[in-house]
């Protein structure tokens, strides 16, 4: 095909367009375009008056330029001027160059907005589409002060033209999105939810896009478009493909506008008046039979808009959540699309069905699908599939299935891309904690999941394992034991280091008795691998070397030792500096009463929302994750912390408001000050005792 | 809505750039940085749909093209992939078996053909007979162009 430009020609374009492509280095092009714009700037400055063929010429070089990725600073004026052309092309070029290059000098601006004013004005349909377009390209706020009232009355004029009421209808969606506040609907609302009705196929495409926009932020004023939005459904559902015309795309009648239909309906509740639902309910009944009957054609752009469809029918039978049957059918539809043999369409069934599993009525549909989901987990080729499968498992999970999926999900972590490890840890968390009923299990999944995936376990994540191991004493011991011997491991993480380095200064006496985890050997293990540890790290392993202390007097020679030396009195970080000494001199100076009041067990932690679900929420959005947490709160009756049937032995209790960080993070000194807060009558013995031996 | 179109070559190298929503230039170039990589690395025979940001990246390959849109996150996907088929449509009847050198030669025509059925970041018109009848008096309006100008009655 012709390599030079159609048309109307501009061949020192395409000449130009050849120079560029034919240099051979990124110098040689900006030399060449460097003389173009020399070339262009004195042309634009000469005397001569540039003829609009040359002046189209040139700032579409500059376009060309500019789209090429340099800077372009000059060049605004003369397309201005082109604006006020009676030549279409002239018109076409400058708007395209000021709706790519928008600029935001004053005097342009004026000069442009009473360009688009005569356009507008012109009754020339091309004219008047152009200026449109431009508005709608840049969308300025200045645009929408000098046009937001007139382009309504362009909307609904009698006389106006079906390609201008279209590009009308779009040009006053965009100023809404930009500046709501100056356009106001009011005595056009009705007019404009009438287009609905209009012969026009286009038209009612191009209005249905701003109705959908007007109804999410007003839909008391928009309501009566619902019962047109059914009709016209119904109308566009039940006509044979020759109906339409031209509006048919590969065999399915109007895909767009149907699709922009359930759309906009995606936006009420279902509709109160029985004869409309009834039309609906049979429209969706027809959409999902249609998805049965064999293809009227083999290509892929007819089987996507009849899918399309279906997707977005489905999407409107989850969002009323109203009609078992529906909801059970579009189940299943989705059960069959998960093994179709376009990827596609495994990858939208996936997706699709994580929004379904939160409906009640449909909830245990979707679990019949566990296997399908789980071999797709497995064996997808495509990481975005697996992905999806990874969320509709999260999305499906109840007590029946939990240990089930989270072992499925922790072996899948292994060999997760590490993009999305992360978000992966933190639902794996979440599901241990929400379904875990047997509290040892709970422990085991969250250090596998330091095991398989350290680094991406976040602060929340041990910090919360932490708290539970503390609140429940029937875990106490079987966390330790866990922990002691997850801590043999060569090379284990530095959060396991952290997570057995709290637990055993907390509950290592419940593991002491046997000789393999004596209390020597509990601090040797610990202590080897305290020079590999950050700061943050041998900061907790020193708190919990003071509390061995405690718990086992005949340690204290060992671990004074250690606290004595000069890589921890003498250390470069005041932290550790300041730990050591103090708990160096607590130890030596303190009676075993006043230890064990200071270094008492760690009392229960009060239970709030889970960060965990916090820093998910915040990390994929909202919307994304709270469709099933929140029917939580309606299925499982309990806080998401606790959940109601956790068995007789449910932990509670707080008199403490302790936050979990601040024990870490905080210095020495301000923890002090902390248990102070707790133990009154101990305090004033602890600083005195301190202060008397300097 | 739609909230950018992108076509770009095999090496990376951007064809063309349609913003629907106001941006900087160094977003812009973030965003086509980031397109580009994270297109070209898919491996044939996967899904057309990814996930960035808040938003869903649909893109298909025509020949040596790669086009890529983006939209919101509520958006029809295998209907964002019928309109980039459209496009394709719509410049293959201009162009008579268009291929990437046309639209490096006829830029801002493929910039118009996109502005007949793409507005705001919506689609305009779905009807392809009656964009091309526009595209078509368009050009004969060109071509008529050295004489004064007159109304011409193109649609309807």
């Amino acid at each position: 095909m012709p390599a030079v430009s159609k048309g109307d020609g501009m061949r020192g374009l395409a000449v130009f367009i050849s120079d560029i492509r034919n240099c051979k280095s990124k110098e040689a092009e900006i030399k060449r375009i460097n003389k173009e714009l020399a070339n262009i700037r004195s042309k634009f400055k000469g005397d001569k008056a540039l003829d609009g063929y040359s002046k189209k010429k040139y700032v579409c070089k500059l376009l060309f330029i500019f789209l090429l990725g340099h800077d372009i600073d000059f060049g605004h004026m003369e397309a201005v001027n082109l604006l006020s052309s009676n030549k279409y092309t002239e018109k076409q070029i400058g708007y395209l160059f000021i709706s790519v290059l928008v600029n935001s000098n004053s005097e342009l601006i004026r000069l442009i907005n009473n360009a688009i004013k005569n356009d507008l004005s012109s009754r020339n349909p091309t004219f008047m589409c152009l200026a449109l377009h431009c508005i709608a390209n840049v969308g300025s706020r200045e645009m929408a002060e000098a046009f937001a009232s007139e382009i309504p009355r362009i909307l609904v004029a009698g006389d106006t033209m079906d390609s201008v009421k279209q590009s009308a209808a779009l040009c006053l969606l965009r100023l809404y999105k930009t500046s709501p506040d100056l356009v106001l609907m009011g005595e056009w609302t009705s007019r404009v939810v009438h287009l609905l009705n209009d012969q026009h196929m286009g038209v009612v495409t191009a209005a249905i896009s701003l109705i959908t926009c007007l109804s999410q932020k007003n839909p008391d004023e928009f309501k009566t478009c619902v019962s047109l939005a059914v009709s016209r459904l119904s109308r566009i559902v039940s006509s044979a493909s020759t109906d339409l015309q031209d509006y048919t795309y590969y065999f399915v009648p109007a895909p767009w506008l149907s699709c922009k239909l359930l759309r906009l309906l995606q936006c009420y509740p279902p509709p109160e008046d029985g004869a409309v639902k009834g039309r609906l309910v049979e429209c969706l009944e027809t959409i999902l039979n249609k998805a049965q009957e064999p293809p009227k054609s083999k290509k892929v752009q007819h089987s996507n808009a009849k899918n399309a469809i279906l997707f977005e029918a489905i999407s409107l039978i989850i969002h009323y959540d109203s009609e078992p049957n529906l909801l059970v059918r579009a189940c299943n539809q989705l059960g069959q699309f998960l093994q179709h043999r376009e990827t596609n369409l495994r990858y939208l069934a996936l997706e699709s069905m994580c929004t379904l599993a939160s409906s009640e009525f449909s909830h245990e549909a979707v679990k019949t699908h566990i296997e399908t989901v789980i071999n797709a987990l497995k064996t997808e080729r495509d990481v975005s599939v697996r992905q999806r499968a990874a969320d509709l498992l999260y999305a499906m999970c109840d007590r029946s299935n939990a240990k089930q999926i989270v072992a499925e999900m922790l072996s899948y972590l292994e060999t997760a891309d590490y993009s999305i490890r992360e978000e992966m840890v933190l639902k794996v968390a979440i599901l241990a904690e929400k379904y875990a009923v047997d509290y040892s299990w709970y422990v085991d999944t969250i250090l596998n999941l330091i095991r398989i995936a350290g680094d991406y376990v976040s602060e929340e994540v041990w910090y919360r394992v932490i708290q539970i191991v503390i609140n429940r004493d029937d875990v106490q011991g079987y966390a330790a034991k866990t922990v002691f011997e997850a801590l043999q491991a060569p090379a284990c993480h530095e959060n396991m280091v952290k997570v057995g380095g709290y637990i055993l200064g907390e509950f290592g006496n419940l593991i002491a008795g046997d000789p393999r985890s004596s209390p020597l050997v509990q601090f040797n293990l610990l202590h080897s691998k305290f020079h590999l540890c950050s700061v943050p790290t041998r900061a907790l392993l020193l708190s919990a070397y003071i509390k061995f202390i405690n718990l086992f007097p005949e340690t204290k020679a060992t671990i004074q030792e250690v606290l004595r030396c000069d890589s921890q009195i003498r250390n470069s970080d005041v932290e550790l500096q300041q730990r050591a000494v103090e708990y160096l001199k607590l130890s030596s100076i303190a009676s075993t009463d006043v230890l064990a009041t200071v270094l008492e067990e760690m009392p229960p932690f009060p239970e709030r929302e889970s960060s965990i679900l916090a820093k998910l929420k915040k990390k994929k959005g909202p919307g994304a994750v709270s469709v099933t947490e929140l029917d939580d709160n309606k299925r499982e009756g309990g806080e998401l912390n606790g959940g109601a049937d956790r068995g007789p032995d449910t932990a509670q209790t707080l008199e403490h408001d302790i936050s979990l960080s601040a024990l870490y993070w905080t210095p020495a000194s301000t923890q002090c000050a902390y248990l102070q807060f707790i133990k009154d009558e101990t305090r004033g013995l602890i600083f005195s005792q301190l202060s008397v031996s300097g | 809505m739609m909230r950018f179109l992108l076509l770009f070559s095999r090496q990376g190298k951007l064809r063309l750039q349609k913003w629907f929503m106001p941006m900087s230039e160094r977003e812009k170039k973030k965003i086509i940085r980031d397109m580009t990589t994270m297109v070209l690395a898919r491996q044939p025979r996967t899904c057309n749909f990814l996930h960035w940001k808040d938003l869903k990246i649909i893109y298909k390959r025509y020949a040596s093209l790669y086009f890529c849109l983006a939209v919101e996150s509520q958006e029809n996907e295998l209907l964002a992939l019928e309109i980039i088929h459209r496009y394709v449509e719509l410049l293959d009847k201009y162009f008579g078996n268009v291929c990437e050198l046309d639209i490096i030669f006829n830029f801002e025509k493929a910039y118009f053909i996109l502005d007949e059925f793409l507005m705001g970041g919506e689609i305009q018109e779905t009807s392809k007979q009656i964009v091309n009848r526009s595209i078509e008096a368009s050009d004969m309006l060109q071509e008529g162009d050295n004489s004064e100008w007159y109304e011409v009655e193109l649609f309807g």
